[in-house]
């Protein structure tokens, strides 16, 4: 059903990628996501946002926008670019869900900070809209006015105080600038300050995906260790 | 002294039907008159007629006697830390049990096995279910499992046969012992014990993973514990074993798991759904708690099948969405209730395991014993060992060695196993032999192990717990995780728990929640988690509130003071009302603080009794609007914060931070009449910037715990608005509105004193909407909104 040539042609291209995310997952899961990459372009080479925003599943997921805009966004590649792609390839698909990545518990501690970090700036990412670097209030306010969205007609309102209290609260913790008004987090020194606080909240947990086999063609999950 | 009226009284009970009765001596009297003599009957000026209150009386001289010591051993703190409590509990027993039978005493008959099963396991096991932490359990729900069922199996069924090789060593002189009786037994004794095993794991806080999977294991082990019990007793009845019959018992495994799971969700939604009416009855709201859970817990006794997985799933169903419909009273009551029996089952039961040890008639066989101590040992770790390879691959967070040993050193038999012993038939000829070893692998466990057990947890260094604090950041991070993951995975076509996390959610939302709670709205566990920590601000600002408003209202603090202040409100932790609680401290209620709870749901209850539909009369929503508006114009953040008010329906902005504590004390707002007036009420619509939190925010920064920070993310939200709240209110509230305004009017004046210096840039409060109104002002609005 997929291109196997095209995957066979580049598949050492895909595996580089996947050792330079300490991305561990074996050939058969880079196949079942080349496999689902082809169902969602169409068996085209790239995807673009509108076959993303096909998916029905999609549908109900209230911040669907910024994850579908978190595949395009270029800083997910690992580079050091800003801005967005129009469309992505199978590489640039497997560098974000490198992202998601469980973590080995055989990893060392600085691969763990390096992972959560990485995580971290997936996250930061997708709150950070317009690329600067920093998260303003008004960014901050809209995520979670979207992650409020669906949860039955609450006004912008409540969702407004809701981020002011959640920014105070990272401008409270914000040791570096006790002086500085707290209207953002910017990357640098929040990023210290949201692994702090974070870092209890387990990441490597929430933020993983266990890789099942997958057979495209009929979505049947098997099980598959990862 | 009460000793020997114990004694004395304990020779009446009819005693159990194996034993033979001994009646001392001494009896007190009854008194009562014989009619033997002719004598002239007087009227008895004082009687005492004993054996009518028995029965009660002993239960209650027990249960106090049993308080008595867990009293005695909270006098002396040290014990407690090193010692669990359980094991204090069975000395005490076992001293008394030991003065009992130095006088010849036979043990109370109320400890009987059905005694036991029917009053005291379904109260620990309520406890435990409805206080157990949902997130992390249903997280690990797979791993739970995976240990209650084949982990027991595994025990039992390799306990048995170990045991079987070793009864065939003639030197040990049980060969008598048959493979049926071996297995029967084993699957009494590979029963973990959710009583002896919290009792300890809790004192050691292991971290969370642990902890849960333990815990779960041992409440949801029971459905293979019965399924075997009862599959092994009626097979060792009978002479030969067929293989169909092995089919027979894990369909009957099925049906006692999923059939106690099944009652437990029933009982659950009814319970849901009944206490939808219940509010024009609120006394007897808690009573539906309780009466359900036993409902479920005695039919599923009835037909044999999981009463413990029955009552605890109808405690996770049927919490969520009583604890929304009841009132905060009768929340409360409902927890202190099951606290509080749960707590004195445990006691009751490690008490009487050591009186009975004493008092029973033991059969020891040093081999016999020995063995199965070290079998039990063996096989739990190797169990252990094994089944977590197996499932760590599926786990995200993959148990280490460390892990593992707590697991498997943590497997602490009690009392369940006693019962179960207890309630052999009699024809097994080694019975005796049984209830020997039973008594001895658990009190092995529960002194040796419970004891142990928390310096090599420290000594291996298990990753502890992180008793994390529930912030706004934290739930709305979460929030945005699982959506992610969920929005991942779909996009990935791979389905995973988000999938059917999101998948229940939403049933939730659109069907359940519409059935069972009364106002049902779907609310975001992001918005309630805010208001409850709004409330929570409220209460802890009230609790140390006291003296002169008028005070605070005009002074204008330096910026040394408000780091003073700041620093006095860091230090003031406040405690959130914690959703997932259980295993924070079994003997503690959830909320430390009943008053937190009270305005807390107070609130709540008078935010939904203020909705467009209920019809009540405006003269008490009128009193309460006062209080509230008062409480919330308590504390002003003069300088920096507009200070914006909104009278709300439902002030969870109330916390309002400064409250000097140091300086002036603020008077329980609705005695002070005075103070209505000063309090400083913008008129909202007068203002157009809101300046609010420029200075706020710069001491903000330099406190170092969270506490202030949503202290003072309510004053952001407070920034004045305009305000148009006639138009929005629906005519029930009209008078409150005209109350508001009345208010507004007084207020004007220390307005103008108090105007903001100087608008914080970075906050956009300025730009909010025209058309914003308090959003939780607005709730009453949201039903239709939604539809």
């Amino acid at each position: 059903m997929y291109n196997y040539k095209h995957y066979c042609k580049n598949l050492h291209k895909y595996i580089h990628i996947v050792d330079v995310c300490f991305f561990t997952v074996s050939q058969e899961q880079i196949k079942n996501l080349y496999q689902r990459f082809q169902q969602l372009s169409g068996n085209h080479e790239k995807i673009s946002r509108d076959d993303l925003e096909r998916i029905p599943a999609l549908n109900n997921n209230p911040i669907r926008k910024q994850i579908i805009t978190a595949f395009f966004d270029k800083r997910n590649q690992h580079q050091n670019d800003v801005g967005s792609l129009d469309e992505i390839g199978f590489e640039q698909f497997l560098m974000v869900m490198s992202h998601f990545r469980p973590v080995n518990s055989t990893a060392t501690e600085e691969e763990k900070v390096t992972v959560r970090k990485q995580k971290l700036r997936f996250l930061f990412n997708m709150h950070d809209t317009d690329n600067d670097g920093i998260i303003t209030l008004d960014e901050y306010r809209t995520v979670v006015e979207e992650l409020l969205s669906q949860s039955g007609a609450i006004e912008t309102e409540v969702a407004r105080s809701i981020a002011d209290a959640a920014m105070l609260e990272v401008a409270s913790t914000n040791v570096h600038s006790p002086h500085s008004r707290p209207r953002m987090i910017s990357m640098k020194e929040s990023h210290l300050s949201i692994l702090n606080r974070f870092r209890w909240i387990n990441i490597f947990s929430m933020m993983s995906i266990r890789f099942l086999d997958m057979n495209s063609a009929t979505m049947r999950c098997g099980k598959l260790s990862s | 002294m009460i000793l020997i009226l114990l004694h004395g009284s304990r020779g009446e009970i009819p005693s159990k039907p194996i034993a033979a009765t001994i009646l001392p001596s001494v009896k007190p009297n009854d008194g009562v008159q014989t009619y033997a003599e002719d004598q002239k009957n007087n009227l008895p000026v004082f009687t005492m007629n004993y054996p009518r209150i028995q029965i009660p009386f002993e239960i209650t001289l027990w249960v106090l006697l049993a308080s008595f010591a867990k009293i005695g051993f909270h006098v002396y703190h040290k014990i407690t830390i090193w010692v669990p409590e359980s094991c204090l509990l069975i000395s005490i027993g076992l001293i008394v049990g030991a003065i009992m039978h130095s006088v010849h005493e036979e043990p109370p008959a109320v400890l009987t096995s059905n005694v036991f099963f029917l009053y005291m396991l379904p109260l620990i096991v309520l406890e435990s279910g409805y206080f157990m932490p949902t997130r992390p359990f249903f997280e690990n729900i797979g791993t739970v499992f995976w240990f209650a069922v084949v982990g027991t199996l595994w025990n039992s069924i390799g306990i048995g046969i170990s045991l079987f090789a070793i009864c065939q060593i003639p030197a040990f002189g049980v060969q008598d012992i048959n493979l049926q009786e071996n297995l029967l037994f084993s699957a009494i004794i590979s029963a973990v014990d959710p009583v002896a095993v919290l009792n300890v794991f809790e004192d050691v806080s292991v971290n969370e993973q642990l902890y849960i999977v333990v815990f779960g294991e041992c409440l949801f082990n029971d459905a293979v514990t019965v399924v075997l019990y009862n599959m092994f007793s009626f097979v060792a009845e009978m002479p030969v074993v067929e293989p169909v019959d092995v089919f027979i018992g894990v369909a009957r495994f099925f049906i006692v798991g999923l059939g106690g799971m099944a009652f437990g969700i029933l009982f659950g939604f009814v319970a849901a759904f009944t206490t939808r009416f219940t509010s024009k009855v609120r006394e007897i709201e808690p009573l539906f708690v309780f009466m359900y859970s036993y409902l479920a817990y005695l039919v599923a006794e009835l037909f044999a099948i999981s009463s413990i997985m029955a009552i605890i799933t109808c405690a996770l169903t049927m919490k969520y969405y009583v604890e929304e419909n009841v009132s905060q009273r009768s929340c409360t009551t409902i927890r202190h209730v099951i606290k509080m029996l749960a707590s004195i089952s445990e006691t009751l039961i490690f008490f009487f395991l050591g009186v009975v040890t004493i008092t029973t008639d033991h059969e020891w066989n040093w081999g016999y014993i020995l063995f199965t101590l070290l079998f039990a040992f063996v096989w739990r770790g190797l169990g252990i060992l094994v089944l977590t390879q197996i499932i760590n691959p599926f786990r995200t967070i993959p148990f280490n060695m460390k892990d593992q040993f707590g697991l498997a050193y943590g497997g602490l038999r009690g009392a369940v196993s006693f019962a179960l012993a207890f309630t052999l038939p009699d024809t097994i000829g080694r019975k005796q032999l049984f209830v020997t070893a039973t008594i001895a692998v658990i009190l092995f466990t529960v002194f040796l192990q419970g004891i142990s057990i928390r310096p090599l947890i420290e000594f291996i260094n298990v990753r502890r717990t992180n008793r994390n604090l529930e912030t706004i950041n934290v739930e709305i991070h979460c929030r945005l995780m699982e959506h992610t993951m969920a929005g991942i995975e779909d996009l990935c076509g791979q389905w995973s728990r988000f999938y059917w996390k999101d998948k229940f959610m939403k049933f939730n939302n659109r069907i359940l929640r519409k059935i069972l709670i009364r106002d049902s709205r779907a609310e975001s566990s992001i918005v309630a988690l805010y208001k409850k920590l709004e409330l929570q601000n409220a209460m802890e600002i009230l609790d140390t509130a006291s003296g002169d408003i008028k005070l605070l209202m005009i002074k204008k603090f330096l910026a040394a003071d408000l780091r003073n202040i700041h620093d006095i409100l860091s230090k003031n932790m406040y405690k959130i009302r914690e959703r997932t609680v259980a295993y924070r401290g079994k003997h503690a209620l959830p909320n430390d603080s009943q008053t937190r709870e009270i305005l807390i749901r107070r609130h709540a209850t008078i935010r939904r009794s203020l909705r467009p539909r209920s019809c009540q009369s405006s003269v008490s929503y009128l009193a309460q609007f006062i209080c509230i508006i008062l409480i919330n114009y308590l504390f002003c953040w003069e300088r920096g914060l507009g200070f914006s008010v909104h009278p709300r329906d439902d002030h969870e902005t109330l916390s309002e931070v400064a409250y000097p504590s140091q300086r002036s004390r603020f008077g329980k707002p609705a005695r002070s009449s005075s103070s209505k007036a000063m309090i400083p009420l913008h008129r909202l619509g007068t203002l157009e910037e809101v300046p609010s939190t420029d200075v706020l925010n710069e001491e903000s920064s330099s406190t170092g715990e969270g506490v202030f920070r949503t202290n003072s993310s309510y004053s952001d939200s407070r920034v004045p608005r305009p305000r148009r709240l006639n138009s929005s209110f629906d005519d029930n509230n009209s008078s409150v509105d005209d109350l508001r305004n009345v208010h507004e009017e007084d207020g004007v004046e220390q307005v103008g004193q108090r105007q903001p210096s100087s608008p914080a840039p970075g906050w956009e409060a300025e730009s909010r909407e025209t058309t914003a109104r308090n959003p939780l002002l607005r709730r009453p609005q949201w039903n239709p909104k939604k539809k």
